[in-house]
């Protein structure tokens, strides 16, 4: 990344045109759209290229001998390198591609968990993780007596990395598992130190970017990641397509995942050879159509700029913080020095799901429950919180419209 | 009060709920449980433990709870725990039916001739808001599950 050049501000008015979607009205008020958190809306390029995929180009891939199969593959494996683009990996062989984070964290802890750590060791999470990086590493622990680890968040919603780096004395981590950005308190974890704490030990690093690859830009090299799992319906592209980036001599030392199609080299009653990497992680006909979309939706936000979106998004947080902070009864959960585009908060006297009702009745849709966080939730002893997540289509007005409703909120409930 | 923006969010929160749900009458453990259970959503993290009291005939004495939760879910408990008691179990079981048809379609025959599922009337707006039928729903389904015997329940 160059610091030393400003990026260009957003042209946010002309990207809203790119997202058909944005010019509803809800219940006659416009929609405010604040949970792309949840999963980000979708520019017409992305619509626009699984269309014409179908209308003009599909069949299925690598396995087809003729003109459409072929050209269908391209597009296929043409995603892939995109997403080898997007993480900086060194080897498009390294990108394998999943349903989503959560089958990219089962995918390792199956295939890395169950054959390359040892009953013993430990696997390492942090206590803002998503439950989709919780609960794989609990069934591991049931299936093969690998410890779960947890390192503790501070009160301001960072990793405590003294009490992180502490939780390695005894040798037994194999392997860290981690948000790149917590979901609910909008931290930005230190990926480099993490990893540099973790090889230090011995072990291995595992990041869920699902937040962070939308924020920022991730370069797995830079990092010295093992692995890191990204979505795509995140990062305004569809859903049912995400990726695993793995280092290759760990993809090419794990068994497979699944067992099927696509993942054989050949297939015997006696014996059964895997492909290569990435396709032994690849069973069955794979997400093709949604693999063009993401193609498309990579291009569109590298068309934007990582500087462009990160900027933005800066300004977007900064104008969210200091409007909540003046409101009366609004508590913001987490003040994490480096943060990315969204914000968790409880309204006093009101539950976040009745906050989110009266959001809604005026057009803005936020998120209020656990978010899949519940140990979390309990960390900072919440059962639930609202949260307004942003995208690059986010407006400083939204915002407004976000907290001059949530004011009135405050006065219903009072 | 007087809020223009949200007149039409009036049809669920009702005055009446918005009372039960700040001032809960029924939010603690009667003197004798007989019967309990939890009640738990999923989807928000919300649980609600109800416990039951007997009179020496078997019906519903008393009712309370333990709730956290929002308006909705809240004031649905109170306001069951008002008009269960003096019910056997078979006419709490029948009530119930009646307000979860209530809760899902917002339509109630029966509320101008049954004193009970009139109180409960003001939770009828929930129909238009299907993610949060569950939570009038959820002490509901707790109070069934302790009159069942048993312990856990979802509104799942």
């Amino acid at each position: 990344m160059n610091f030393s050049s400003r990026p260009a501000p957003l042209d946010v008015a002309r990207i809203r045109q790119d997202f058909p979607i944005l010019s509803q009205k809800i219940r006659g008020k416009p929609l405010v759209f604040l949970d792309s958190a949840a999963s980000a809306q979708k520019p017409r390029v992305v619509a626009e290229a699984m269309v014409n995929a179908m209308e003009t180009q599909y069949a299925n891939v690598h396995r087809g001998l003729h003109w459409m199969s072929e050209r269908t593959t391209e597009a296929y494996e043409t995603a892939r390198d995109a997403v080898a683009r997007l993480l900086n990996a060194p080897d498009r062989h390294e990108i394998v591609f999943t349903r989503n984070i959560t089958e990219a964290i089962n995918l390792v802890a199956h295939s890395f968990g169950r054959h390359l750590l040892r009953p013993g060791q430990a696997v390492l999470i942090s206590d803002m993780e998503h439950h989709s990086n919780i609960v794989p590493w609990q069934l591991l622990r049931e299936d093969r007596g690998i410890e779960l680890r947890v390192a503790p968040v501070t009160d301001a919603g960072e990793l405590d990395l003294d009490a992180f780096e502490s939780l390695f004395s005894d040798g037994k981590v194999g392997l860290v598992s981690i948000t790149h950005m917590s979901n609910v308190l909008g931290t930005c974890t230190p990926a480099e130190r993490i990893a540099r704490i973790a090889h230090a030990h011995g072990a291995k690093v595992l990041f869920d970017g699902a937040q962070a690859v939308v924020h920022r830009r991730v370069d797995v090299q830079a990092i010295d990641a093992d692995f890191y799992a990204f979505t795509g319906h995140k990062l305004y592209g569809p859903t049912g397509i995400g990726a695993l980036w793995g280092r290759r001599e760990l993809l090419e030392a794990m068994p497979p995942f699944l067992g099927g199609g696509e993942m054989i080299s050949s297939v015997s009653y006696e014996k059964t050879t895997w492909a290569q990497v990435p396709h032994k992680f690849e069973a069955g006909t794979p997400a093709i159509l949604e693999a063009v979309g993401l193609d498309a939706a990579i291009n569109y936000v590298e068309s934007i700029g990582y500087d462009a979106i990160a900027g933005h998004e800066a300004s977007l947080i900064d104008h969210a913080l200091t409007r909540l902070a003046a409101l009366d009864g609004v508590r913001v959960l987490g003040r994490a020095q480096d943060r990315g585009g969204l914000v968790s908060f409880t309204v006093d006297r009101a539950h976040a799901h009745d906050v989110a009702t009266l959001l809604d009745r005026n057009g803005v849709a936020v998120r209020a429950g656990h978010h899949c966080a519940e140990p979390l939730m309990r960390r900072f002893g919440l059962a639930s919180t609202a949260r307004a997540s942003f995208g690059i289509y986010t407006t400083h007005e939204e915002i407004d419209v976000l907290v001059d409703t949530l004011a009135r909120v405050r006065e219903f409930f009072a | 009060m007087a809020d223009a923006a949200f007149d039409d969010v009036r049809d669920l929160y009702q005055e009446v709920i918005l009372d039960h749900g700040r001032r809960p009458r029924h939010a603690h453990r009667p003197a004798r449980i007989d019967a309990s259970a939890k009640g738990d959503n999923p989807m928000c993290g919300d649980r609600i433990e109800v416990f039951v009291a007997y009179d020496e005939s078997g019906r519903i004495a008393e009712t309370g709870f333990e709730a956290r939760g929002c308006a909705i879910s809240v004031a649905s408990a109170d306001l069951m725990a008002e008009v269960v008691p003096g019910s056997s179990v078979e006419q709490a079981r029948a009530l119930f039916e009646k307000f979860r048809r209530m809760a899902t379609t917002g339509a109630c025959p029966d509320c101008a001739t049954d004193e009970k599922l009139e109180r409960l009337q003001p939770l009828s707006g929930v129909h238009e808001y299907p993610s949060r039928v569950k939570c009038a729903t959820l002490p509901w389904h707790a109070l069934i599950a302790a009159l069942d015997g048993g312990k856990e329940s979802s509104s799942e």
